[in-house]
């Protein structure tokens, strides 16, 4: 290790570096922030495999030195639900946008928290496409700014932590980049989560969304996610009119369930007559 | 002990899944194929496999893929409307060097057209669907016997040549039960590891014509793997013409440079056939009963079946009509692998008796087309 | 010998498992090839069911039936739409009950056909006491009307192809079904 250097270098793949990201851009926060909370929760490096879709997001899995499936936009859920089933001893995460998860990927999204398979789903909500530049997403507020609303947003934006919380997720929470450490414990319930966890960080885009939106620097950015969050315990006795313009953080959903990938393996267990209920690197020719 | 069934062409193909090694199926609900979902939903459990429905074929395919690079031997079956959804991810396995088998029980298209019904009219889709130059392998089976017997060789051609292969029957084959013989032991194509360690390992390092090894995710060789044009250690080199090149060559010439050892055709009469008729599939039944009748009637009639449709089997097919001067395709769509066979016999007389609306040609179809032909 | 057999009738009537088991019985019990198709609509229940089979010492190559050797007509709509595909001096079965007879005599005595008659749903009801089976007393009337299976063979189809437990009384049906050959 080089003195000086962050912790979590260990864990990035030196040779990709640097990344694409832009000065700013709120995915260095959310990686440190993942790698502190993966080390909260104990999970075993070598058994981390993410996944992830397409989009600034999408990109944080390749520069991570674990096993990691850069998959099609909007469909990294239904990739993981593979890996998962593969062997579902690995820890599987997945890295999303809004424009991947909330578009796109909007139906895997809800079917994976139905199922309430064991994946972990960072979702970067930015309210922005960014790789493809500065167009609306899905939860991009209304009134806002983007090169495909350049009168302003029309459209009602997703709340995706409430999303996920309706369609049977069982962790669900919603920090911002400005809130690092609250984000870091709620991965780290999401990693422990034995289901399906889905965190949502409201991230800053400076050089679409800030630009297009009169938040010119990542600093006013960060300033504006921490003036305007409000935890979830004080909005949920708030009104809708008080609760206008601002970012309701903290857990939505915390109620374990049973698990999909245990309650297939169990069926495995009754059914299986080959004296191995679970089959794992059935491809490979056994020694 | 072999074992013998009285059962679907659908069901055959399950089986022959399960008898190759697969253990794991995602799928989607949809007529003429559901039966294979179905009987995957129950034998897969007892051999300890996984299965999975999706919400939609996109995903279903998206799983088999995440399976596959989790170790698994992994299969999904459709038709036309599930398998244009599948084009998206069908690209990302030839990417990803992805093996992995898909069952196409075609019906009658375009759009939701006769679920109930048979059609070869995704012929061309299978090779030219996805978007992007690339090779894929892909059968067609006549019987519930082939279903099973080409469905075991895809998982192995899949393995072999790290690539999606896709049995293209339709819903006649799918539904058709006859008699089948399962053998009590199959040959099957295991998934290479490679011989070096994580250290010195590139995922994508391969002969100009050829594949590499592919450990599975957790085996501790820590790879990245992208649908982006990547290097040989499978990092993003997106905007590098000469990767971009390299990359899509290669994936293009392991299959191409290795059409001999991968295509298969059946001849019969074709050695004094004056006129051959060439057909896959399901109507290639018909066709091979008209050219008997023919035979019969003393008119000198060839049989040519394509059991491998793509890579297309064109050096196979130029030595068998050699002595003939005219070609007849009988397929059921208006003219798919006809072009195919018109391209590579530009000297001989080709022509088309195509046939759509769900039934297969009936045989005296075939041998009225055979005595026009004749004069 | 090749010989194409057709069914016909309506959903519920248990045509396609009828199908089913007359080409399990060539195919796996009589060493003969079999070829068993069939053709719905998108109805799960009622509508129009038809299943055909071809049964043969040598191999199959068009499965489909276009002119029947053996016709089952279990409903007017399934007689109306493929009697006149029948081979001439070809074999008709009919339920008399769904059938009306006095419309066929011309067809039969033109085409010089053979023409059974097999109440299967009340033969079914009387005789075994269950609707359900009146598949199973049809397949012991094609057997023995026809001949095109052996009786054996057929028995040991119907047997492996109900639901265990159910062996004795769809044997029983069968036997009813071969009785109706008279």
């Amino acid at each position: 290790m080089v003195k000086g250097e962050s912790t979590f270098m260990k864990y990035l793949r030196r040779d990709r570096l640097p990344t694409i990201f832009c000065a700013g851009c709120g995915n260095g926060i959310v990686m440190n922030t993942f790698f502190n909370g993966m080390e909260m929760a104990e999970v075993d490096f070598d058994n981390l495999i993410l996944v992830s879709g397409i989009g600034c997001s999408s990109r944080i899995p390749g520069y991570v030195a674990c096993d990691s499936l850069h998959t099609t936009h909007g469909r990294p859920i239904s990739f993981a639900t593979g890996i998962k089933l593969a062997n579902p001893e690995h820890d599987v995460a997945v890295f999303s946008g809004d424009g991947d998860a909330a578009a796109i990927g909007g139906n895997h999204l809800i079917h994976g928290a139905r199922r309430n398979i064991d994946i972990t789903v960072i979702c970067i909500n930015n309210s922005i496409y960014g790789m493809t530049g500065g167009q609306i997403s899905p939860t991009s507020p209304k009134g806002s700014y983007g090169t495909t609303a350049p009168y302003g947003a029309l459209e009602r934006p997703f709340s995706l932590a409430d999303l996920v919380t309706a369609a049977g997720g069982t962790y669900v929470a919603r920090w911002t980049t400005a809130h690092p450490l609250q984000l870091s414990k709620a991965i780290k319930y999401g990693l422990q989560n034995k289901g399906f966890s889905f965190i949502e960080v409201i991230s800053q885009c400076p050089t679409y969304y800030g630009r297009k939106n009169k938040l010119r620097s990542p600093i006013d950015m960060l300033n504006w996610m921490k003036e305007t969050s409000i935890n979830k315990r004080r909005a949920d006795k708030m009104e809708e009119e008080e609760l206008q313009g601002k970012i309701i953080v903290g857990e939505f959903q915390k109620k374990p369930e049973p698990e999909f990938a245990e309650k297939l393996c169990k069926l495995l267990e009754e059914q299986c007559v080959t004296g191995k209920p679970t089959a794992i690197r059935s491809a490979y020719q056994e020694d | 002990m072999s074992e013998q069934f009285f059962i679907q062409g659908n069901e055959a193909c399950a089986r022959g899944a399960i008898e190759a090694g697969c253990r794991f199926f995602a799928g989607y609900p949809i007529t003429p194929s559901t039966e294979i979902a179905e009987d995957m939903a129950l034998f897969l459990p007892k051999k300890g496999g996984s299965f999975i429905q999706m919400e939609d074929e996109i995903a279903a395919l998206g799983a088999v893929i995440g399976a596959v690079w989790g170790g698994q031997k992994g299969m999904t079956a459709t038709s036309g409307p599930g398998f244009s959804l599948m084009q998206e991810h069908i690209g990302f396995a030839v990417m990803t060097e992805t093996p992995l088998v898909i069952v196409n029980m075609q019906r009658g298209s375009p759009s939701t057209g006769q679920p109930t019904m048979a059609s070869q009219s995704d012929m061309m889709q299978a090779k030219w669907g996805s978007h992007g130059d690339y090779e894929i392998i892909a059968l067609s089976p006549s019987s519930v016997q082939e279903c099973f017997d080409f469905t075991v060789e895809a998982f192995n051609l899949a393995e072999k040549y790290r690539v999606p292969v896709m049995v293209m029957s339709d819903e006649i084959v799918g539904h058709m039960r006859e008699k089948i013989t399962i053998p009590e032991e199959v040959e099957i194509t295991y998934r290479q590891m490679p011989e070096e360690g994580p250290e010195t390992f590139l995922p994508f390092k391969a002969p100009s014509d050829g594949t590499s090894p592919m450990p599975a995710f957790g085996d501790g060789y820590k790879m990245h793997i992208t649908g982006l044009t990547h290097d040989e250690k499978g990092y993003p080199d997106a905007s590098n013409p000469e990767s971009h090149s390299k990359l899509v060559n290669r994936l293009c010439n392991k299959i191409r440079k290795h059409t001999d050892e991968i295509t298969r055709i059946k001849e019969e009469f074709t050695e004094d056939a004056e006129i051959i008729v060439l057909s896959y599939g399901a109507p290639a039944r018909s066709a091979l009963t008209a050219v008997k009748n023919a035979r019969k009637q003393e008119v000198k009639a060839g049989f040519i079946k394509l059991e491998t449709v793509w890579p297309f089997p064109k050096k196979l097919i130029k030595d068998a009509v050699v002595n003939a001067q005219k070609v007849m395709v009988v397929e059921m769509n208006l003219g798919q692998i006809f072009y195919e066979v018109e391209r590579v016999l530009p000297d001989k007389e080709v022509e088309l008796l195509p046939k759509i609306g769900g039934e297969m040609h009936i045989p005296t179809e075939i041998m009225d087309k055979i005595k026009d032909m004749s004069h | 010998m090749r010989k194409d057999i057709r069914i016909a009738g309506f959903g519920g009537q248990g045509i396609i498992l009828a199908g089913i088991v007359i080409g399990k019985a060539a195919a796996l019990h009589d060493n003969l090839n079999a070829v068993q198709t069939q053709s719905y609509g998108p109805e799960a229940r009622g509508g129009a069911s038809k299943t055909e089979i071809v049964i043969s010492d040598e191999l199959i190559d068009y499965p489909k039936v276009q002119k029947p050797d053996i016709f089952v007509a279990l409903s007017q709509a399934g007689l109306d739409a493929y009697l006149h595909d029948l081979k001439d001096g070809g074999i008709l079965i009919i339920d008399p009950d769904m059938i009306k007879e006095e419309e066929l005599l011309s067809f039969v005595k033109e085409h010089n056909t053979k023409l059974y008659k097999a109440p299967v749903t009340r033969t079914a009801v009387e005789k075994i006491g269950l609707k359900i089976v009146a598949n199973i007393v049809m397949i012991g009337a094609i057997t023995r009307m026809t001949k095109v299976i052996s009786e054996e063979a057929a028995r040991q189809a119907v047997a492996e192809s109900v639901p265990p437990g159910t062996e004795k009384k769809n044997l029983e049906a069968f036997e009813a079904g071969a009785e109706l050959a008279g």
